[in-house]
């Protein structure tokens, strides 16, 4: 036996766990995809078997090429619907921001206010978005203002609960420093709050999506709400079908990219990264 | 010169329940450039006297005076340094960065000329190389170099530290404490130093004042005849031992 034996042996230990890593992280890629696969072809199969009629629910087939079939008018009607999301989301994020701001630097204003808002923030979107929707009518602006304020709450209630949670050795550090308000504020909530003002973001990106949407379902002419109720009436179930697989790949691209632009912010907490 | 004097400091916290008096007619003086330990038992207002010097708290009675004036003027002429229990850095910044947030805040741009950049105070500290790392990425005795580095900057001629290696193991508390009096030997600070470790007080501090809790006042003042410089061996000599002994022996009465 030569003295380096063991030594050697630890290597090729190494060199196996890696491989085993490199499986492991290979499967966690593709195991969701044989997941999602498997799921279409019971969906498939279900419904060729028991001669499920069209209109009650599509085959997956009949949805695919129904999406390409209509890709060009399922995108006219995306365009609006996205406009008013991205238009609502930026809108009703920004109102937010400014009033935690408010709310942090003039406590008898939060304490008037922040409770209501903690109230309306607990009403479910679906509950909000009819009473908005008889309250501000037709045409594109109510449609943005309906996703601006859906944001306007939870990002609202997050802002001032991240503002707030500077540490109080952080706060006496910047008061031995002599820091001015807005020095502390620029310097250390921001900053501080940002973790928190990501995660409403990132709920944000699909509630701004939704709002946008049930702003169509009355009295629009265009957008992916007004497709899904036409297309509801008319029975076509394959068009419904394309229409919310569109809707939900424009609000999971959203959520996504608020992922990355936290990935690339939030560098220092270790719970996003 | 005295760098901090109280003169019968009184301390009261009105809660919603009750009124806790942290400091009670608590009178000190502590000469420019010495090396002052607290010790007592928690609660006992140790906390409370830095912040009082520091102008964080205001007493209900009696007066502060630091380097001859006051001390909000102490402050504001960033004459005092304060070091914190949990390092207190701002995670988003760097090392280098954290060290230099004094020169972003408070009006006071740019540094005394001859003072100690942050580089060289990174260096002082044993972190050279260390300045573009993320606080997350050190361990807790390099964050509390970082922050008495950040401490430094500008010169202050006091150094508040509230229990700052309370929360590292003894070895990394060792090194720092040796460190810690080569630093005040170099920078000539007058240095005002909580722990609750009667080795810490007795190994660090040229005097250690004894607060006795409920209310919190001075029980006594115990000078610490050690040669100087003092190494970590010196705490197996029988001189040490005995001084260290008697504070035992009084912290029990307090
Ligand atoms: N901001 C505060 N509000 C109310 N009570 C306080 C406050 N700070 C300290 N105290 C009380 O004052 C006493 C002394 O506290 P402190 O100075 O932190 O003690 P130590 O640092 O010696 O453990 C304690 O009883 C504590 O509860
Ligand atoms: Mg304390």
């Amino acid at each position: 036996m030569d003295a380096h034996a063991p030594h050697i042996e630890a290597l090729d230990d190494d060199a196996a766990w890696r491989v085993a890593q490199r499986r492991l992280a290979w499967q966690r890629r593709l195991l969701p995809l044989v997941g999602a696969g498997s799921l279409l072809f019971v969906w498939w199969a279900l419904i060729e078997f028991l001669h499920v009629k069209p209109f009650i629910a599509p085959s997956p087939v009949v949805v695919l090429t129904t999406l390409i079939a209509k890709f060009p008018m399922l995108m006219d009607n995306l365009r609006p619907t996205a406009i008013e999301a991205l238009c609502g989301f930026v809108l009703g994020n920004v109102a937010a921001i400014a009033t935690a701001t408010v709310f942090v630097h003039r406590k008898i204003v939060e304490q008037a206010f922040f409770p209501v808002a903690v109230l309306i923030n607990s009403i479910p979107i679906v509950a909000k978005a009819p009473i908005l929707v008889l309250l501000l009518g037709n045409g594109l602006s109510p449609k943005i203002a309906i996703a601006g304020i859906i944001c306007f709450f939870p990002t609202l209630v997050n802002m001032v609960r991240g503002l707030e949670s500077v540490s109080p050795q952080a706060m006496e550090l910047m008061h031995v420093l002599s820091a001015s308000k807005s020095e502390v504020f620029f310097k250390l909530r921001l900053q501080t709050s940002l973790p928190f003002l990501f995660s409403s973001l990132k709920i944000a990106a699909s509630t701004a999506t939704v709002g946008a949407i049930v702003g169509e379902w009355i009295g629009s002419q265009e957008g992916i709400g007004a497709l899904i109720i036409q297309a509801t009436y008319n029975f076509d179930a394959a068009l419904l079908y394309a229409t919310v697989l569109c809707g939900s790949f424009f609000s999971v691209s959203f959520f996504l990219v608020i992922r990355l632009i936290e990935r690339a912010v939030v560098r220092w907490d270790a719970a996003a990264a | 010169m005295l760098a901090v004097e109280c003169s019968n400091v009184t301390v009261r916290f009105l809660s919603e329940r009750q009124a806790v008096t942290a400091l009670s007619d608590v009178s000190i003086g502590v000469e420019e450039g010495s090396f002052l330990t607290l010790l007592g038992p928690s609660g006992c207002g140790k906390s409370t006297l830095l912040r009082v010097i520091a102008d964080i708290v205001q007493p209900s009675g009696g007066s502060v005076r630091v380097l001859g004036g006051t001390a909000d003027a102490a402050r504001r002429e960033r004459q005092i340094g304060f070091v914190f229990q949990d390092a207190a850095l701002l995670p988003w910044r760097s090392v280098r960065d954290n060290v230099r947030l004094p020169l972003e805040v408070g009006g006071k741009r740019t540094l005394k000329p001859g003072s100690r950049t942050a580089e060289e105070l990174l260096a002082l500290v044993g972190l050279a190389g260390w300045e573009k790392a993320l606080p997350h990425e050190l361990s807790g005795g390099m964050r509390q170099r970082v922050s008495i580095a950040r401490a430094l900057l500008g010169g202050p001629r006091i150094l508040l530290m509230d229990e700052p290696f309370g929360a590292l193991d003894e070895i990394t508390r060792d090194r720092l404490n040796e460190e810690l009096l080569r630093i005040w030997r170099e920078t000539g600070t007058t240095i005002l130093f909580v722990t609750h470790s009667i080795h810490e007080a007795a190994f660090l501090g040229q005097n250690v004042l004894m607060l006795a809790a409920r209310p919190g006042r001075v029980r006594e003042i115990v000078p610490i005849d050690l040669p100087e410089p003092r190494s970590l061996a010196q705490r197996e000599t029988p001189g040490f031992t005995r001084q260290a002994a008697h504070l035992r022996a009084v912290l029990e009465t307090c």
